[in-house]
């Protein structure tokens, strides 16, 4: 089976109901990609596919014919991906961290088809994504942080 | 050992590292064991920086600048990963960006915690424990590379000081780096005694550095227990007993092996693991071995007889944790006596990382890989179950994806070892959410009777706190129980800061039967915050008093209690009018962390009966802040920790069997139910004070006690909503 993750095509010989969680972190050695809860219900594990966020602990990979995957060690390559790490690292979002590759996946995918995000898409985008260690408040504000336009200073420097 | 004084590393010591550096690994300083380095297949770190000069456990400058600090504390969070090595910076006056970091591993001897006297990070006591040492280490070695640097000149050291990373030669202005007389340092005598730091003179400390972990766990790099990799390694899943004390009864073997990927079932009679390729073959064969269990004595336990038993032990009187002023009792003596009954459910702590420990035992040494509060602790269980001297057994420590306490403990090490001496090359053990939800050491439940006194002018005169639970401390440092008290259970409520003429406070221990208890994010001090802050606040409104202004007249002798509710209740906007069904709450947190905490809740309550807490106000007195955004960002997680258990947060027995299994039927906060928090923080140079902890503790009482505001209703038995659902 070929599967196309993060712009590279990779052969797998696994069973086509084996998800694709599993796939990235026991078969090709993707460990950014969390294991969290296994039934959807927590969000560590969420990738792109075709840029759409997916739990992949419950996406089979016979469903990944033809469909691009992109996981947390290739998001920095996108804009909204940069702009999300970038914010992220500015107010020291993370704690555990462990959560936290899904999160920057969820908030990539909400900033590319929304790039003023109001408080109730930000809900809507996130709320499938746990933090234990209660990081909510920051990543809200990063999420906004992300979306704000660039704005040059007079010194030519970014504020 | 303590890095710096008289104890410190002696010369002799001082070569076998320089030795141990040149191989290649180098974590701490190999004091009492020179074999260890040899034992290891696989580097913890890569050799990023030439080691030269490792002046004690903490501490290793290289010749190319870099300055490695070896951290004894887990990172699971709260920021120990910058804070330690800022103060190691600080004193040997370098830039957090020349600074890197590496994960001690497991040894109780080198990497005590000096309040515990073993490796252990928890109890909010990183800072506290290592605030000191930190510093020694960081002046011990500037005070070398100074020397070193003199030496080198030959001036006297006094002329010569250091500035970001170089030895400067004050007349002449000639300088140097610290990696080129790192070397020359090495060889030098350790000092008997070096001189702190002003704290005035701080530039890195009391500052909100970046967190030096935070860029590895936006992009994925990060490495946490689950993710270890090791060549060769298989992937085991696990079914321990649903019922303490049960065992197999019979299991389709066959079956499981039929499943393409499965290796190997091992079953230990108590718990049964399926060895495979990949996590899902794994998952897979589990689920085909149709595991039939014979649950033992503990079939049939409930949730209700667990209450029962607390319940009936909380008739009899306890053994004193405080007792004072009872002669005052004749002068103030009460007219007329509240009383209070309370339930506090058992809790698990969901740590987003489901445990996960690897292992490879070998004929002769045993290698383990996993993410641990207590790595000593982790190291020591392996050598048991394997028969090995300590010696023999390295415990590699990684980033944890959460604490909260449930890594305090090390059975799913120990399992994994037991695992392994029934597997072929390295086994990695991943547990489900379900097993770690089902398998938990939960926070204990309890049952607390209180009654208070008042004279005629509605003044407290008298404090009766009963407190009956089971004791972790008893299990978990057996010489720290004495005399029947365990100091945890009572924590906050000993402390109690009102000034009421006659307090006594007693503990009952009660230990529940057939389900594990452990530390809990909060520990005893939650329990009891609940009790007292939702008690006093009752005594305040029965006597038609506000209950800020009641709890400021208790505080004449803590006036940094009163500080921190004055900047709350200031900040919230106390008194200030609020639509209808929303109530403001507010608590006070004092206990053994010696953090003063004051927090203001504003909730909602819907026609539904749903709590929403729209608002938390948090001021906090920590004294002494090494990073005041760790600090706030600390309180953030901890108000968000106790808020879903305040809420929601409840684990039930049923047949003896834990009944919830995964986040959908243990729920826990998400990004829509969280309010905004703020954080004010009271500067000032006093000692530092744990904050790990504390805004889980304050959480459920500001919301009960806004519950009540909003509602009228006065709710004594945790979860909040369920609570106020059933109309108890």
């Amino acid at each position: 089976m070929q599967l196309s993750i993060n712009g590279k095509t990779h052969t797998v010989d696994v069973p086509g109901d084996m998800p694709l969680l599993w796939v990235l972190r026991d078969v090709l050695g993707l460990t950014g990609t969390k294991f969290g809860c296994g039934i959807a219900a927590c969000g560590a594990c969420t990738v792109h596919i075709d840029g759409k966020p997916t739990r992949s602990c419950g996406t089979p990979v016979s469903a990944l014919a033809g469909k691009h995957v992109t996981t947390i060690e290739a998001i920095g390559e996108t804009a909204s991906g940069k702009k999300v790490q970038d914010a992220w690292i500015a107010l020291d979002v993370p704690q555990c961290g462990y959560c936290q590759s899904g999160q920057v996946m969820s908030a990539s995918a909400l900033l590319a088809r929304t790039a003023q995000p109001t408080d109730s898409d930000i809900d809507s985008a996130m709320s499938g994504n746990i933090c234990r260690c209660g990081t909510y408040v920051r990543i809200r504000a990063a999420i906004k942080r992300a979306a704000a336009p660039v704005v040059v200073a007079d010194n030519g420097a970014q504020p | 050992m303590r890095p710096a004084g008289g104890d410190g590393v002696s010369r002799r010591d001082f070569v076998r590292v320089m030795a141990a550096a040149g191989g290649g690994l180098l974590l701490g300083c190999g004091v009492d064991d020179p074999r260890r380095d040899r034992l290891s297949t696989a580097k913890t770190v890569p050799d990023v920086s030439p080691p030269a000069f490792a002046p004690n456990a903490y501490v290793r400058v290289g010749t190319d600048d870099v300055v490695t600090v070896i951290l004894p504390q887990a990172e699971m969070g709260q920021g120990i990963y910058t804070a330690l090595p800022m103060l190691v910076a600080e004193e040997l006056e370098v830039g957090l960006d020349r600074v890197r970091v590496e994960l001690a591993r497991g040894d109780d001897k080198l990497y005590a915690n000096p309040l515990f006297g073993f490796q252990m990070t928890g109890a909010s006591t990183s800072t506290r424990a290592f605030h000191k040492p930190m510093r020694q280490a960081g002046a011990t070695a500037r005070a070398m590379l100074i020397a070193a640097a003199a030496q080198s000149w030959g001036v006297d050291p006094v002329s010569c000081r250091a500035e970001q990373g170089t030895v400067i030669h004050t007349g002449t202005g000639r300088r140097v780096t610290y990696g080129q007389v790192a070397e020359r340092a090495a060889k030098l005598p350790l000092p008997d005694k070096v001189a702190l730091k002003d704290p005035k003179d701080f530039k890195l400390v009391g500052t909100p550095a970046k967190r030096l972990d935070t860029p590895s766990k936006v992009n994925g790099t990060a490495l946490y227990g689950i993710d270890v990799r090791i060549p060769g390694m298989k992937i085991a899943t696990v079914a321990a007993s649903p019922v303490q004390g049960g065992k197999v009864a019979g299991l389709d073997e066959a079956k499981a092996m039929s499943i393409k990927g499965v290796r190997q079932v091992v079953n230990l009679g108590d718990v049964v693991a399926v060895v495979a390729d990949h996590m899902w073959a794994a998952k897979q064969g589990l689920a085909a071995l149709a595991i039939r269990w014979d649950d033992g004595p503990n079939g049939q336990l409930s949730t209700a007889q667990v209450v029962k038993v607390l319940e009936d032990a909380s008739q009899n009187p306890g053994v004193v944790a405080r007792k004072d002023g009872e002669a005052l009792l004749a002068a103030h003596r009460p007219v007329q006596t509240i009383e209070a009954v309370y339930h506090a459910p058992f809790l698990a702590h969901a740590a987003m990382e489901p445990l996960s420990c690897t292992v490879h035992v070998r004929e002769d040494s045993c290698e383990v890989w996993a993410g641990s509060q207590v790595q000593g602790r982790a190291r020591a269980t392996a050598a048991e179950v394997t028969g090995l001297p300590l010696e023999k057994v390295v415990f590699h420590n990684y980033l944890l994806g959460g604490g909260f306490g449930r890594r305090l403990e090390h059975d799913y090490v120990t399992q994994a070892v037991r695992i392994a001496k029934h597997v072929a090359g390295p086994v990695k053990v991943v547990w489900t959410r379900e097993q770690d939800v089902q398998h938990d050491f939960y926070r204990p439940s309890y049952v607390d009777r209180i009654a208070a006194g008042l004279d005629a002018n509605g003044s407290l005169t008298s404090w009766n706190h009963r407190i009956v639970g089971p004791s972790i401390l008893a299990r978990w440092i057996p010489p720290a129980f004495k005399n029947g008290l365990d100091g945890d259970a009572v924590d906050g409520s000993a402390q109690l800061l009102y000034d009421i003429p006659s307090i006594h406070v007693e503990y009952v221990r009660q230990e529940t039967p057939a389900v594990r208890i452990g530390w809990w994010r909060g520990v005893g001090v939650t329990h009891n915050a609940f009790v007292i802050e939702t008690f006093i606040d009752h005594i305040a409104t029965e006597s038609r008093q506000d209950p800020v202004a009641f709890r400021r007249r208790l505080l004449g002798k803590a006036p940094r209690a009163l500080a921190v509710l004055d900047l709350a209740a200031t900040k919230a906007g106390w008194g200030t009018p609020l639509p209808a069904s929303h109530g403001r709450g507010v608590a006070l947190l004092y206990s053994g962390w010696d953090t003063y905490l004051a927090q203001v809740a504003e909730v909602e309550v819907t026609a539904s009966r749903e709590i929403r807490v729209r608002r938390i106000v948090c001021a906090v007195d920590c004294g002494s802040i090494i990073n005041p955004d760790t600090v706030a960002a600390q309180i953030e997680s901890g108000v968000v920790f106790g808020m879903g258990a305040a809420l929601w947060g409840e684990i039930t027995v049923a047949n003896g069997r834990v009944e919830q299994s995964n986040f959908h039927d243990y729920r826990v906060m998400r990004m829509n139910e969280t309010p905004p928090i703020e954080v004010h923080l009271v500067r000032n140079l006093e000692a530092p004070g744990g904050i790990g902890e504390p805004g889980t503790a304050a959480t459920a009482p500001a919301v009960a006690n806004a519950v009540f505001a909003a509602t009228g209703r006065r709710i004594r038995q945790l979860p909040l909503e369920k609570a106020l659902a059933s109309g108890e």
